[in-house]
């Protein structure tokens, strides 16, 4: 039998309650959202905090909103809701493909958005999709709030720049006509963490490749991005040499372990492979009437 | 819980499945994997399935939980319970109930679902005994029983 070790709980009513009671509690304490990594993780003592501060009762965090040319996602906004959101999948198509390989449609009932992402997880699935969307993480604080771009918000395996006393509660996810994006995963069975997966963001102008986000998970990816990709497709055709080429550059430039999931030239040949499914459908989807990112 | 309230003083750690069977003495609930993978402890919080070795029992403070006992009503099975007996939609029965509440709550939402829509919503439940294509016959004949019978 798996329990937790003791723990102390606390139940966050608002976010300067949450902020309140991190503060309280210092770096002992750790958030609880949805639950479904930390508390797996507290049953095999992976992580043991002292406090549990229970934010489920801010559903002010949980939303998916148009503003000022940007899609922001409440740091609580549960998985089934960031895919049954009709303008996160207008917006960004790439959101709704991650989020249909993302665990089982239960487990997608309970887990958020912002706990995957502090999770941080290197094989976890919007990591790599808010990377090629180059999104910005908000996070408050006791001194207020303060924007990290999304290639920045990890610092390793299981660490993010979210300090103890701060609480993420926004992604926010630039917005231009002309973008499309796309995500695809190669995982052993269905709701499985991915063997690897890679997302797509693409701008076009005519055929010509405006600016391109390229993520990657689960294959050791720096910053869970292919930056060398993405410079080779800037101001490149959108044909299949081009991608053929970000593929390449991508693949040669992660640096994936072989483990349970394959072998690392297997994940290696994945991050190329992958790159390219994503890319072609991005653009197509960029060419099709009515896209954003 | 299942419509009724209850009171109890337990640890934080306490995960909810095992407040229901060691603490309620609610034992239908399946105590399976342990690692949120196999759907045996799927019981509804708020009207939504939860794998509750993966909650706990705090959380679920104030809110409506529901278990495969409060399916049967006045000594009359749910439609998917019936299902279940008349498609011989379980073997050994570990993971009926799981089952039985995700099918449950796909019902309220897609009142006729295909049957690739069934399985998709009980992608994240193992039946042990590979019953999956009865099961899905029985989430089947439940639709059609509450789409024929009063609302």
């Amino acid at each position: 039998m798996q329990v937790p070790a003791y723990v102390d709980y606390e139940r966050a009513t608002s976010v300067e309650h949450a902020l309140a009671l991190l503060a309280r509690y210092g770096p002992g304490a750790r958030v609880l959202a949805g639950g479904h990594s930390l508390i797996p993780m507290m049953k095999l003592r992976l992580a043991q905090p002292e406090t549990l501060i229970d934010i489920n009762p801010l559903t002010e965090l949980d939303y998916v909103r148009l503003d000022g040319g940007e899609l922001r996602i409440g740091a609580l906004t549960r998985h089934a809701g960031l895919l049954g959101s009709p303008l996160a999948g207008a917006a960004a198509p790439i959101l709704h493909d991650a989020e249909r390989v993302i665990a089982d449609p239960v487990v997608r009932l309970w887990g958020t958005v912002g706990g995957s992402l502090c999770q941080a997880d290197p094989s976890e699935d919007l990591s790599a999709a808010f990377a090629a969307l180059k999104a910005t993480m908000v996070i408050a604080g006791p001194g207020g709030e303060r924007t990290v771009p999304a290639r920045m918000f990890h610092t390793g395996p299981y660490e993010t720049v979210v300090a103890p006393g701060e609480l993420l509660t926004e992604i926010r996810v630039p917005v231009a006509p002309g973008g499309g994006s796309a995500y695809v995963k190669v995982g052993r069975r269905a709701g499985d963490w991915p063997v690897g997966a890679a997302g797509a963001a693409v701008r076009l102008d005519g055929n010509v490749i405006t600016s391109a986000g390229i993520g990657l998970t689960a294959v050791g990816a720096e910053h869970f991005c292919a930056a060398e990709a993405e410079e080779a497709l800037r101001g490149a055709p959108a044909t299949e040499e081009s991608f053929a080429r970000a593929g390449r550059l991508a693949a040669e430039h992660c640096r994936p372990v072989t483990d349970q999931r394959g072998p690392a030239d297997y994940k290696r040949h994945l991050a190329a492979e992958l790159t390219v499914r994503a890319l072609r459908r991005a653009a197509d989807r960029a060419r099709g009437p009515g896209r954003g990112a | 819980m299942n419509g009724a309230e209850r009171t109890a003083e337990v640890e934080p750690r306490l995960l909810l499945i095992h407040l229901l069977r060691d603490h309620l003495g609610l034992t239908g609930s399946h105590w399976g994997c342990d690692t949120s993978n196999c759907g045996a402890c799927v019981v509804l919080l708020d009207g939504k399935p939860v794998k509750s070795c993966t909650v706990l029992a705090a959380m679920a403070d104030g809110h409506r939980v529901r278990t495969v006992e409060d399916l049967e009503r006045d000594g009359r099975l749910d439609p998917v319970q019936e299902g279940f007996a008349r498609c011989h939609g379980l073997q050994c029965g570990f993971c009926t109930p799981g089952m039985m509440l995700t099918a449950s709550w796909l019902l309220d939402h897609d009142p006729d679902p295909s049957p690739a829509a069934i399985r998709e919503a009980l992608s994240g439940q193992v039946c042990r005994c590979t019953g999956y294509e009865n099961i899905v016959r029985a989430v089947r004949w439940a639709a059609a029983r509450r789409g024929a019978g009063p609302r």
